[in-house]
């Protein structure tokens, strides 16, 4: 078979037991959202953009089956004081979540608000995931526009006192979910979004974030450790002038991972800067798959992404920064790295710059390694314990990820949770 | 205190023999000195007796307060209380100096099976020696070594070892690369130190440290020896006639 026939058959019976959502606002972009897919088919292992990653077990048209972790941890973020939204398996969980009013948001259900005429989502909805199939094809994020079950409308109006909590509780073995978040950050107006728990035994999750002109938009993410469940996610960025968009993401456990991020700076001065640490233990696959384009200018980002990796583990990391022509004075940055920590884990990386304008500073790098032994000799010499050293360096080496998480208070939590995964496994 | 007994190692890559039949003993509250030419071997018994991977020891013996170190993990060594100031301090990007110090020494009593000390404590205390070392706020914050000059490595080796508090302490060259007023500091540091139950095993090039740091016993290492011991004095003849007169009587 060739491959759009592949791609044909393949797609088809993922989506036999899928039924695309009707009525509402919504519903015109989901059915143009299901012809894309159609004509684009979800991908196959032949396919560049999966090279290192098996789209598999995203594309099984049987019931998914991840058991669930006997929390013995409290969750994360547990002791910050935020706005709770609570999903169980991908549904909206009314009553383990806050009330949904806050000063200087506004926040709708994705099911709810279906019936509204007209919404402020609807120009985003499906339109900046469209956008981010240019030039490479993201048909999981195209599934998820036309089959998403659920979801927020985040829309940011001033600067709400707290952030905004989205935890995805996963209860169900076989549960296989598709949550599709949408995030307007007007003018002048700045939140933080927070997002952690495995989810479902399966999840596919799109975020699609406007930020308009002198919005900030921060994102800590920590994806659940439910060892068995499998993730692929989206999120699509637009920055407007003097805008400014951060995320970072944790990820620990997870047998398979796909993070795709892609951003696109359409004023002048905007900043985004994505970064991921993950640590990953046997059979484990994580990729971040990122695409940065500058479309304006003087505009700076950043790509920071570390990975821990034992026992066979395996990271992935694609990261793409173009600039536009007339993209002048684009400062970007794109660091990958791994610490393998033994022989049988590996690291593939892909960095690629692509530029378009002569007065840009861009600069990219990818390396692997292992534990420095004079560090480690050293630590030791002054009474440090083998794995209590193991840990420090493995830490100072998730480091820079970690830094870019601007909020103290999250990024000690998010350390914390670091050094319970490794204390746990020395 | 220490006690090494016709110490021989091999490197451990390469069939090539380092130290060659080391016999050595330094007493509680002696300061014994080690000089030699580069490249005898010096800085290899120290990473030998701190418990260095990359040596092999051949046969012999070196036995601290009746434990037998050559048997120890580095950090059992250290926490027996084994110090050794690096001829090469390492640097550590992302892992903080005061951070570092306070897992130290927490590590070190938890070994020994005493309490912890509070961060209320370990500031104060920690403040205070940084103080008497010149070493400022800002470079206990700093990642450990990472940008420090030469001299600041070399302060920040003798303000962990106060911090530490070691029975056995062995400065590899402490003094290289140190300016006229910060020997004095770390020789201070050092000579504070100095008490019954502690020993110290100095290894140097220049007699001036020694003007500073009053030793008891003088040893001339080469070749992967102590080819020659004594007093001060022995000091003074390598300062003022090199290696080649002791060298060729010992020959
Ligand atoms: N890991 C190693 N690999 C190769 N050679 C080594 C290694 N460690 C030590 N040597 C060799 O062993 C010998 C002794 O080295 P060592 O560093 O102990 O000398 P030293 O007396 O401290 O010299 P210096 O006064 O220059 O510091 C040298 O010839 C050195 O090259
Ligand atoms: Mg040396």
């Amino acid at each position: 078979m060739g491959l759009p026939e592949l791609k044909q058959t393949a797609t088809e019976a993922r989506l036999a037991g899928l039924t695309l959502p009707e009525g509402g606002w919504s519903e015109a972009a989901r059915r143009d959202a299901l012809s894309r897919l159609t004509a684009m088919g979800l991908p196959q292992r032949r396919d560049e953009y999966w090279k290192y990653t098996k789209p598999d077990l995203f594309l099984d048209p049987s019931e998914p089956h991840a058991a669930l972790l006997e929390n013995e941890e409290g969750m994360v973020f547990g002791e910050i004081d935020r706005l709770k939204i609570v999903f169980v398996d991908g549904v909206f969980d009314p009553d383990a979540s806050d009330d949904l009013s806050m000063e200087g948001v506004t926040i709708a259900r994705l099911a709810d608000s279906s019936a509204a005429d007209i919404h402020w989502a609807q120009d985003i909805y499906g339109v900046l995931e469209e956008r981010g199939q240019t030039p490479v094809r993201r048909p999981f994020a195209t599934m998820n526009t036309a089959f998403a079950t659920d979801g927020v409308l985040l829309h940011v109006t001033g600067k709400p006192s707290k952030p905004i909590s989205l935890i995805y509780m996963h209860q169900s073995e076989s549960s296989d979910a598709i949550l599709h978040h949408v995030v307007r950050v007007e003018p002048g107006a700045e939140a933080t979004i927070l997002e952690n728990g495995p989810a479902a035994a399966r999840f596919n999750k799109c975020m699609e974030i406007d930020v308009a002109d002198g919005g900030v938009l921060h994102h800590v993410r920590s994806q659940g450790r439910d060892h068995e469940r499998l993730a692929v996610t989206h999120m699509f960025a637009r920055l407007g002038r003097e805008s400014v968009f951060k995320s970072f993401t944790l990820t620990v456990n997870g047998v398979m991972t796909r993070n795709e991020c892609v951003i696109e700076l359409t004023g002048d001065d905007a900043v985004a800067h994505v970064a991921g640490a993950c640590v990953g233990d046997g059979n484990f696959h994580h990729d971040d798959t990122v695409f940065v384009t500058h479309d304006a200018v003087n505009c700076e980002s950043r790509q920071v992404f570390k990975k821990v990796l034992r026992n066979g583990a395996t990271g992935v990391f694609q990261g793409k920064i173009l600039v536009k022509e007339g993209a002048q004075k684009t400062d970007g940055y794109q660091i990958s790295q791994s610490l393998l920590l033994d022989d049988d884990s590996q690291f593939l990386a892909k960095p690629e710059l692509e530029i378009y304008a002569d007065d840009v500073a861009c600069s990219h790098g990818s390396t692997s390694g292992a534990i420095d032994e004079t560090a480690l000799f050293y630590l030791r010499s002054r009474g440090l314990p083998k794995g209590e050293a193991t840990d420090l360096l493995t830490l100072a080496f998730l480091a820079e990820a970690v830094e870019e998480i601007e909020n103290e208070t999250l990024s000690e939590d998010i350390v914390g949770r670091l050094q319970n995964w490794l204390a746990r496994r020395r | 205190m220490l006690e090494i007994k016709n110490l021989t190692v091999d490197l451990e890559e390469e069939d090539k023999q380092i130290l060659k039949g080391v016999d050595l003993t330094v007493e509680p509250g002696k300061v014994h000195a080690i000089m030699g030419p580069n490249g005898s071997g010096k800085s290899t018994l120290s990473y030998v007796l701190s418990g260095k991977d990359g040596y092999k020891v051949t046969g012999g013996s070196a036995v601290m307060d009746g434990l037998d170190l050559l048997e120890m993990e580095p950090e059992e060594r250290a926490a027996a209380g084994l110090f050794l100031a690096f001829q090469y301090p390492v640097e550590i990007p992302g892992v903080g100096n005061m951070t570092f110090l306070r897992t130290a020494v927490n590590a070190q009593r938890k070994a020994r099976g005493e309490e912890e000390m509070s961060a209320a404590e370990f500031l104060k205390v920690i403040r205070a020696r940084a103080k008497e070392l010149k070493i400022d706020a800002d470079m206990l914050k700093r990642p450990v070594n990472v940008g420090f000059s030469g001299g600041e490595k070399k302060r920040n080796e003798i303000l962990q070892m106060a911090m530490l508090e070691p029975k056995m302490c062995i400065l590899d060259e402490t003094d290289s690369g140190l300016d006229v007023d910060a020997m004095k500091l770390v020789a201070d540091g050092v000579n504070a130190l100095r008490s019954e139950g502690r020993g110290f095993l100095v290894i140097t090039h220049y007699q001036r440290l020694l003007d500073h740091i009053k030793p008891d016993v003088v040893h001339i290492m080469a070749d992967g020896r102590i080819v020659k011991s004594g007093g001060p004095e022995l000091a003074l003849e390598v300062e003022h006639n090199g290696y080649t007169d002791i060298l060729s009587e010992v020959a």
